[in-house]
């Protein structure tokens, strides 16, 4: 018991004093699962309505793909995007491997299917006739997708918490193609694992309270956004 | 008085099969027509065609003399609403204004238009309600607001009333009719139900099978169908197989079943008629032989069944054919009537409509 306690005393003072190596860390963090976050947001949305309103062969497949994509275990990704990257591999050449673009990619790879995912199934749960009754009101086809997406507005902002949530808290991908490189490419839960490895409970707590505290923020602002949308504004 | 549309040889498939098959259909402007049907006859595919969701097969649709083009600014000229509301999970206010918004109207000329026809279809106060906190009848006075508020030139409703109470039916049908004759609109209107069909409708379209079997006056589709099963279908209940056996000035002689009955129309001796009446044309007496007024026609009787109908009783009866009469409960009470009891039934020769069969 007396190690939880010291190593939580110590965490919070660890995190008042303004440690800049934690701060650098967790900056990192956050730019880099944000971004990789966006970018899902910027293929699997469009990808997922095309997959949930499209009728065109090999849809089944597709969505099968995505699905399976959803259960993408980070580590296997992280060997891919490993090999793809290394030096002497198809993509060596563009120098990536062991950069915080690195992790960008892989993380890339494990949130697009969430979004994309979540995206088929939050529109599928529309009504179908619904598109047709907009037609039918002279939206165009633009318009109405615009119209689809307001009105699932709610779990699409579930599926881009859940491709935030998979990436932030995701360690395996991160380790193998960032290589966990101090001021370059260590992230919250790299670091988590390499102060328990050495054995610095005190640091490594204080990491996970940040991690904890930072996926909760984001959801935080999410949530009040989702909230925000369901009144009925005018 | 120019038609707004016309259909020529229309033929849709949808999944292989023919769904719909009209040869020609000519709808006025300013005019309302009913089409009525049971499900699955077409009449939803009509409306989708009209409103270019939907690709013909073969023929063609005239919108104004011009064939319908297929692109945006036709579907914007027209409205369609669907079964159920469908209204979008946002205010009712910012639900109306949605077709508006789609063709991209000034902001104060959406606001008037909003307004004007939340007032029209008396739901202002609703305005501000979120559309899942509408009651039924509310949400439907929503969804035609939202196609109204478009002035469109043709508006094509699918069952706007179908999920409706009763009492709120008749109010929203009341209201529609005076909205729509104030404001001209020329409306396709596709029912399953006769009664609004013969509220609402300028003229009725039966649609059975795919097919356009008769289109007319709501008078004309109701008391003179133009085959059995038209007449099936628009409830008329009693349809018997007859000959003519005389003519004399537009009076028949028609032995059927054994009977000699009497009706109006415009058949030669010999000929081979089915023989329709409606049941609350036929007048039932308790005792043999009571047949009194202006009616020509007597059968007897048994009664082998009796049934509820609102403050109606259906009772058929058994005449050597199924015989079947509409009366008030009050006078099935006062009559003393009953299943398996002997009756006369009477009918006047007017009120017999006459197919020609084979």
């Amino acid at each position: 018991m007396r190690l939880i306690w010291e190593g939580l005393l110590q965490a919070i003072r660890l995190l008042l004093s303004g440690n800049a190596e934690v701060w650098e860390i967790t900056l990192l963090s956050l730019q880099v699962s944000g971004l990789a976050t966006s970018i899902s947001l910027l293929i699997g949305l469009p990808l997922g309505t095309g997959l949930a309103l499209g009728r065109f062969r090999g849809r089944q497949l597709a969505l099968s793909l995505v699905n399976t994509g959803m259960a993408l275990p980070p580590v296997v990704v992280g060997l891919i995007v490993s090999i793809f990257l290394w030096r002497s591999g198809p993509l060596g050449d563009f120098r990536l491997i062991y950069t915080p673009g690195a992790i960008v990619i892989a993380q890339l790879i494990i949130a697009a299917p969430v979004v994309t995912g979540l995206t088929v199934a939050a529109l599928q749960q529309i009504d179908p006739r619904l598109r047709l009754q907009l037609l039918g009101l002279g939206a165009s086809r633009g318009q109405v997708i615009w119209a689809l997406w307001r009105e699932a507005r709610l779990p699409l902002l579930a599926a881009l918490m859940a491709g935030f949530g998979s990436v932030i808290s995701e360690v395996g991908a991160s380790m193998m193609v960032g290589g966990n490189i101090r001021h370059q490419t260590r992230v919250l839960t790299t670091a988590i694992v390499l102060e328990t490895g050495k054995g610095e409970f005190a640091s490594a707590i204080a990491l996970s309270l940040l991690l904890l505290f930072l996926a909760f923020l984001v959801n935080l602002v999410l949530t009040w956004v989702q909230q925000q949308s369901t009144r009925g504004e005018r | 008085m120019t038609a707004l549309f016309e259909i020529h040889d229309l033929l849709i498939h949808r999944q292989g099969q023919p769904v719909l098959s009209i040869d020609r259909l000519a709808v006025e402007e300013g005019e309302i027509l009913a089409v009525i049907g049971p499900n699955g006859a077409g009449k939803s595919t009509l409306l989708l065609a009209l409103a270019r969701l939907l690709q013909p097969t073969i023929g063609q649709i005239l919108f104004r003399g011009q064939p319908i083009p297929h692109d945006l600014t036709y579907r914007r000229r027209i409205a369609l609403v669907l079964q159920d509301p469908l209204l979008l999970n946002t205010s009712v206010y910012n639900n109306v204004a949605a077709g508006l918004r789609f063709r991209r109207l000034p902001r104060i000329a959406i606001d008037n238009r909003v307004r004007d026809w939340l007032t029209r279809l008396g739901i202002d106060a609703l305005r501000d309600r979120p559309a899942p906190r509408l009651s039924g009848g509310e949400a439907q006075r929503a969804s035609l607001a939202r196609a109204l508020v478009l002035q469109p030139e043709l508006l094509l409703l699918d069952e706007p009333f179908g999920a409706l109470d009763a009492p709120t039916r008749a109010r929203l049908i009341d209201d529609l009719q005076v909205l729509l004759k104030s404001t001209a609109t020329t409306t396709v209107f596709v029912t399953h139900d006769q009664d609004e069909a013969m509220l609402l409708g300028d003229r009725v379209a039966v649609l059975l099978e795919g097919r356009l079997r008769q289109i007319g006056t709501p008078e004309a589709i109701f008391s003179a169908p133009a085959d059995a099963e038209v007449a099936a279908f628009v409830g008329v209940e009693t349809v018997i197989a007859g000959r003519v056996t005389q003519a004399q000035e537009g009076l028949l002689t028609i032995q059927a079943h054994g009977f000699t009955l009497e009706a109006v129309g415009d058949f030669s001796a010999g000929r081979s008629v089915l023989f329709c009446l409606r049941p609350e044309d036929v007048t039932l007496w308790a005792e043999a032989g009571m047949g009194k007024g202006s009616a020509r026609n007597q059968v007897t009787g048994k009664i082998t069944r009796m049934t509820l109908q609102g403050p109606l009783v259906r009772i058929i009866v058994d005449c050597g054919f199924p015989l079947v009469s509409l009366v008030t409960r009050a006078s099935a009470k006062q009559m003393g009537l009953g299943e398996g009891q002997p009756v006369t039934a009477t009918f006047k020769a007017s009120a017999v409509h006459l197919i020609p069969r084979g």
